[in-house]
């Protein structure tokens, strides 16, 4: 038996690779290596904005997309298609839409953001927890859909082992069903970490552009590339190395 | 296989098709209304192709020129951001075409009484502006110098739209934008005095990819015609 890849098959799949991978390798070819340790230095605030969103928003995205995940993966209520379909859909909308709709409901004339400033005074927009809340609606649904594909590997029968020596349904999902899907949990959470590092359309919707307060890495990427485009091109660079780690430790993790 | 190919063919096609009739405008936020009218009568004297309009910050013209965007006409908001496209270019001149002033933006009726540029250094007010990088951000910072106002804004927008649009949404108190912007309703100007308010100039650059219809374009906008497209969207000579 031939294992042979048909050629045209292969032709296709080397323009893909080269589509995908020839931006980033013109990318390193513009970068100014001499100026690149400066670059990243120049902007510390940013890179300090982006660590403190995208772990908060990770620490959020965790919190409920692992829930979510499981509620998904062993619910059987009706309508479970649908509350899927409704949690998945900010991977496939157009991040400026998140925004807008996010602007449109917790904003300070939206429904929901109205009654957080009459009650609380509390204000989304222009504000750090904005632009964490802008990461983390971007951030849930990769965690609970590598979640759920985790808890669906769980070995149902050594649930029911724990059940028959006395485990509660809370215990059995943190002693027998966490373990299981650790590696699974750990990928979610890298790749929603990714994810919320590189927000940008939502947050600047969202959230606006303040250096030291809403102006994550992204965003800076942007108004850099009018003042200074090699910085531009140095901090873009810095996102790539910083994704393709993301990459390799969730791989690391999810296939084992 | 075929008809994959022939959708690549045409892909290709299209992203190269242009330079022959259709005249591609890359104009600042500001102008987007008005370049659509301008597109319209200019095609009205000169119906050799279609007129598309592309609008985004003047920062992002600059970068979409120097990544070899299609663009055959461009429209700033600023000399700096036209010379820096001419310059990239290397064809056509810059052409002064419409003038501008800033005013402050609040919400309709003005209900926090804000009355003056001073009025906006108060930290209790939500206060958005355009980024220093894009021209309503650089005469922003300019009126702000000769005010001796200090402000710390909630945010520095991409865009002068991105501003309106804040304080249109009720998200921001106010915001500096053009007298121009006003046009589009449902906001409050507050005139800013004379003595401290900047002079915007309006540039159009022909690009080299528009060939001869796109100088034809930049001379329509300084004929009477033009001219009063820009005057009926509020625009300064």
């Amino acid at each position: 038996m031939t294992r042979q890849i048909p050629t045209r098959l292969a032709a296709l799949a080397v323009v893909g690779v080269l589509l995908v991978s020839l931006p980033l390798l013109g990318l390193l070819a513009r970068v100014p290596w001499t100026g690149f340790l400066g670059d990243v230095d120049d902007a510390t605030q940013a890179l300090q904005i982006s660590a403190v969103v995208s772990a908060l928003a990770t620490l959020a995205a965790v919190t409920l997309g692992v829930p979510l995940g499981w509620v998904l993966a062993r619910g059987t209520f009706r309508g479970r298609t649908v509350l899927r379909a409704a949690v998945l859909l900010p991977i496939v909308l157009p991040p400026v839409v998140s925004g807008v709709a996010l602007l449109a409901s917790l904003g300070r004339s939206g429904p929901v953001g109205g009654l957080l400033d009459d009650l609380f005074g509390i204000t989304l927009p222009f504000t750090t927890a904005g632009a964490v809340v802008a990461a983390t609606f971007v951030a849930v649904p990769f965690v609970t859909l590598v979640a759920e594909a985790g808890f669906r590997g769980v070995d149902r029968e050594l649930e029911d082992i724990a059940a028959t020596l006395g485990a509660g349904p809370w215990r059995r999902f943190r002693r027998v069903a966490i373990p299981q899907a650790a590696p699974a949990l750990a990928a979610g959470v890298v790749l929603g970490w990714a994810r919320a590092l590189g927000e940008f359309g939502a947050t600047i919707t969202f959230a606006g552009n303040l250096p030291g307060r809403t102006q994550t890495l992204p965003l800076a990427i942007f108004f850099e590339l009018e003042q200074d485009p090699e910085a531009a091109f140095s901090l873009s660079v810095l996102l790539v190395l910083v994704s393709v780690a993301a990459l390799a430790v969730a791989r690391r993790s999810w296939v084992r | 296989m075929q008809v994959m190919a022939a959708a690549l063919l045409v892909m290709v096609a299209g992203a190269c098709a242009g330079p022959d009739s259709e005249l591609v405008l890359g104009v600042a936020s500001s102008l987007n209304e008005v370049s659509a009218d301008l597109a319209e009568a200019f095609s009205a004297v000169s119906p050799d192709g279609d007129v598309q309009l592309s609008a985004s910050g003047s920062q992002v013209l600059v970068s979409q020129v120097r990544g070899g965007a299609p663009l055959d006409v461009v429209l700033t908001a600023d000399a700096a951001t036209a010379q820096a496209i001419a310059a990239l270019d290397g064809w056509g001149d810059t052409v002064r075409v419409a003038g501008n002033r800033m005013v402050i933006a609040v919400a309709e009726g003005n209900p926090l009484g804000i009355e003056a540029v001073s009025d906006l250094a108060n930290g209790e007010l939500t206060i958005v502006v355009a980024a220093s990088e894009v021209p309503a951000g650089a005469y922003t910072d300019e009126l702000l110098r000769r005010a001796n106002v200090r402000l710390i804004p909630a945010s520095n927008e991409a865009s002068v739209r991105g501003v309106l649009t804040k304080v249109r949404l009720g998200e921001a108190d106010a915001g500096i934008v053009y007298q121009t912007d006003l046009l589009v309703g449902g906001i409050t100007g507050v005139p800013i005095s004379d003595a401290i308010n900047p002079t915007v100039d309006y540039y159009a650059v022909a690009l080299e990819s528009g060939g001869s219809r796109a100088t034809e374009f930049v001379e329509f906008l300084l004929t009477s015609d033009g001219q009063q497209v820009f005057a009926k969207h509020g625009f300064a000579p």
